[in-house]
């Protein structure tokens, strides 16, 4: 017994070294791998683009109150006396019919975009995964109808349901953002059950299933972390996706009312005052077109650093 | 498929909050006008009947009708999706023409100009917003320079040709209305281009992508190497393999773009079905929108049907296995 117990604390006290050196191990290879990917990453022009783009859009969205000169401007002031100025040293993207500054205005909209990107990918992958992860690992029936469903939504463009919900909901911000965060899951579990089937087959997992290890424990060690990297790039690219999508719907009327200052709304409202007017449109357009474009280089950069079989 | 997508669009439809009957009948509307109202689209029966009347109605080719309008969706969906037919056609067209040959040029001279100016395009097309774009084309293109019309599809003093297809473009040509066909190719310029930009830069980033894989494979080298011309193993022998997935990419295009008609038949005033959809959902109309949402849902199965056929042309190996 005495003897058992003393060869139990014998193994153990070998073993524990054993593990901290294989865990130190492991960080350093793990350390030398991120080192290697930001090489990676840095060596390409368009990856950092896209990270100076996201970052300055981060930027703004959470600086925007101290970097604009006229902050009562987002929430509706009405200047009559300086309406529809040309850009210039006082207005640098000219003023709206209301005589709001329109720098101001795209500035602070950066925060209203950067809140919808974020809301709508992250509902989409907090329904989308776990989905997913069920459909792949779990399988059967289950599965089978989870991605029946899946392939029903995949099958009508995300606008067009996204619609439809609004049309059903009503206009507003909050209804165009639950809209679209509603029909956006189905991405992430196409992505993550193909990924999950594949890793299902893998050796490490078989191995892992073989010495008893519990399905729950296979799925959060074994199966997702290897399915984060594809994860990570999907969010990045959907974060550009949703916004255009939000400033879609905003510009046809059914997302952000005025005078909540929202980039699609805006371009829609500058329309109107075309063509004389042109910087009312043009200048929220172009701080969606350099932020979406943000996203996808980033989203394309991190691929090649994290996920490089994919690429396409 | 189509049945499962017909659950989740009624389910929208009517499951979450709002009452349509109520908006039909005004705000000024008494409780007994909204419930009149109610009682006349059977919106006042349990949700599994007003499911199965709206299925066996849809079996018999009945859409519903426009709360908006009045007008039956089926006819409304019939007027207007040639319009968005033809806006598709062309654009999915034109970004195939000019996407492919710019894939494989750019391909063929990697890290060339063309390679350059191909992935800006390419970077660009789809991180565009498709209605700002197209604004900015008018004002530029219509307003400034008065190349082309702002929007429509014909002047008001152009004459429409007789129906014989309701496509516009292909009537006037049956028809042999030269005037008119120019008139509405003019005004079709500004839409196709605005439409066809995001699927022209994934269409042009697949077909490279694939090409430059493709023409690193052994076969090529051996092609080259027993002196066939540069031309005709890039043509024929590396663009073949690389069309697959780029087919792909174009079944998968040809149904967003039926999305992106909303944006852009919007700014273009194009009367298809994506603006008789936005119509539709600002007035919390939802029989067409629930009409234009399955129309989209069915031409995207077609496409996905049209692609598999498609495989089966581009690779032989295919058509065998498939044969019976």
């Amino acid at each position: 017994m005495t003897r058992a117990a003393g060869a139990a604390r014998a193994v153990t006290t070998r073993v524990l070294p054993l593990r901290l050196a294989l865990w130190l191990e492991d960080r350093r290879s793990a350390t030398r791998e991120l080192r290697r990917s930001a090489r990676v990453f840095a060596r390409s022009a368009s990856s950092m683009t896209g990270l100076a783009l996201v970052l300055l859009f981060l930027a703004v969205a959470a600086l925007g109150p101290w970097l604009v000169p006229y902050p009562e401007d987002a929430r509706g002031a009405v200047h009559l006396e300086r309406k529809l100025q040309p850009p210039g040293a006082a207005h640098w993207f000219g003023t709206d019919e209301v005589g709001n500054d329109v720098y101001t205005r795209v500035v602070l909209g950066a925060r209203v975009s950067l809140q919808v990107g974020l809301v709508i990918t992250l509902v989409g992958a907090l329904v989308g995964v776990p989905l997913g992860l069920v459909a792949g690992v779990h399988g059967g029936r289950t599965g089978e109808v989870i991605m029946r469903v899946t392939d029903m939504f995949l099958s009508v463009p995300s606008l067009v349901l996204a619609l439809a919900v609004v049309g059903a909901l009503g206009p507003g911000i909050v209804n165009a953002v639950l809209a679209i965060s509603l029909v956006w899951w189905p991405g992430y579990v196409r992505l993550v059950q193909g990924k999950a089937l594949a890793l299902r087959e893998e050796a490490f997992v078989e191995a892992a299933r073989a010495v008893g290890t519990g399905r729950l424990r296979i799925v959060f060690v074994h199966i997702l972390p290897n399915c984060l990297s594809p994860i990570i790039v999907k969010a990045s690219m959907d974060m550009g996706t949703a916004i255009l999508t939000a400033a879609g719907l905003g510009f046809i009327g059914l997302g952000a009312r005025p005078p909540q200052p929202e980039w699609g709304a805006m371009i829609s409202h500058g329309r109107n005052y075309l063509p004389t007017w042109w910087w009312y449109s043009a200048f929220p357009g172009l701080a969606i077109y350099l932020t979406v474009m943000g996203f996808n280089l980033l989203g394309d950069g991190l691929r090649d650093v994290l996920d490089p079989k994919s690429r396409g | 498929m189509l049945f499962g997508l017909l659950c989740i669009t009624f389910a929208i439809a009517h499951v979450v909050p709002g009452d349509p009957a109520r908006l039909v009948a005004g705000p000024d509307a008494t409780e007994a006008m909204v419930a009149t109202v109610r009682a006349r689209y059977g919106l006042d029966r349990p949700l599994p009947v007003q499911f199965v009347r709206y299925v066996t109605g849809l079996l018999a080719g009945d859409l519903g009708q426009s709360l908006h309008s009045q007008n039956a969706v089926r006819d409304d969906l019939l007027r207007y999706f040639p319009n968005t037919l033809e806006l598709v056609a062309l654009s999915l067209g034109l970004a195939v023409v000019v996407g492919v040959p710019l894939g494989m040029l750019s391909a063929v001279y990697k890290d060339g100009w063309i390679d350059h100016l191909t992935r800006a395009v390419s970077v660009s097309g789809v991180a565009v917003p498709a209605f700002w774009l197209g604004l900015m084309l008018q004002l530029v293109v219509a307003l400034w320079l008065g190349w082309l019309p702002l929007g429509g599809r014909l002047k008001l003093t152009t004459p429409p040709p007789e129906p014989i297809t309701h496509l516009l473009l292909v009537d006037a040509l049956l028809r042999g209305q030269w005037a008119t066909l120019a008139d509405a190719l003019h005004h079709a310029v500004l839409p196709v281009v605005t439409l066809c930009f995001p699927a022209l830069a994934s269409i042009l980033r697949v077909n490279r992508a694939e090409m430059i894989e493709t023409l690193r494979q052994d076969y090529i080298v051996s092609a080259r190497a027993q002196g066939f011309s540069g031309f005709r193993v890039v043509t024929r022998y590396a663009l073949r393999n690389a069309m697959i997935p780029t087919l792909t990419m174009i079944g998968l295009r040809y149904g967003w773009m039926l999305g992106g008609t909303i944006l852009v038949e919007t700014v273009f005033d194009w009367p298809g079905i994506g603006l008789y959809a936005v119509n539709a959902a600002v007035a919390s109309d939802f029989q067409p929108i629930l009409g234009v949402t399955l129309l989209i849902g069915l031409n995207f199965m077609l496409a996905n049907l049209l692609v598999d056929l498609g495989y089966a042309w581009l690779d032989p190996r295919l058509r065998r296995a498939g044969a019976p």
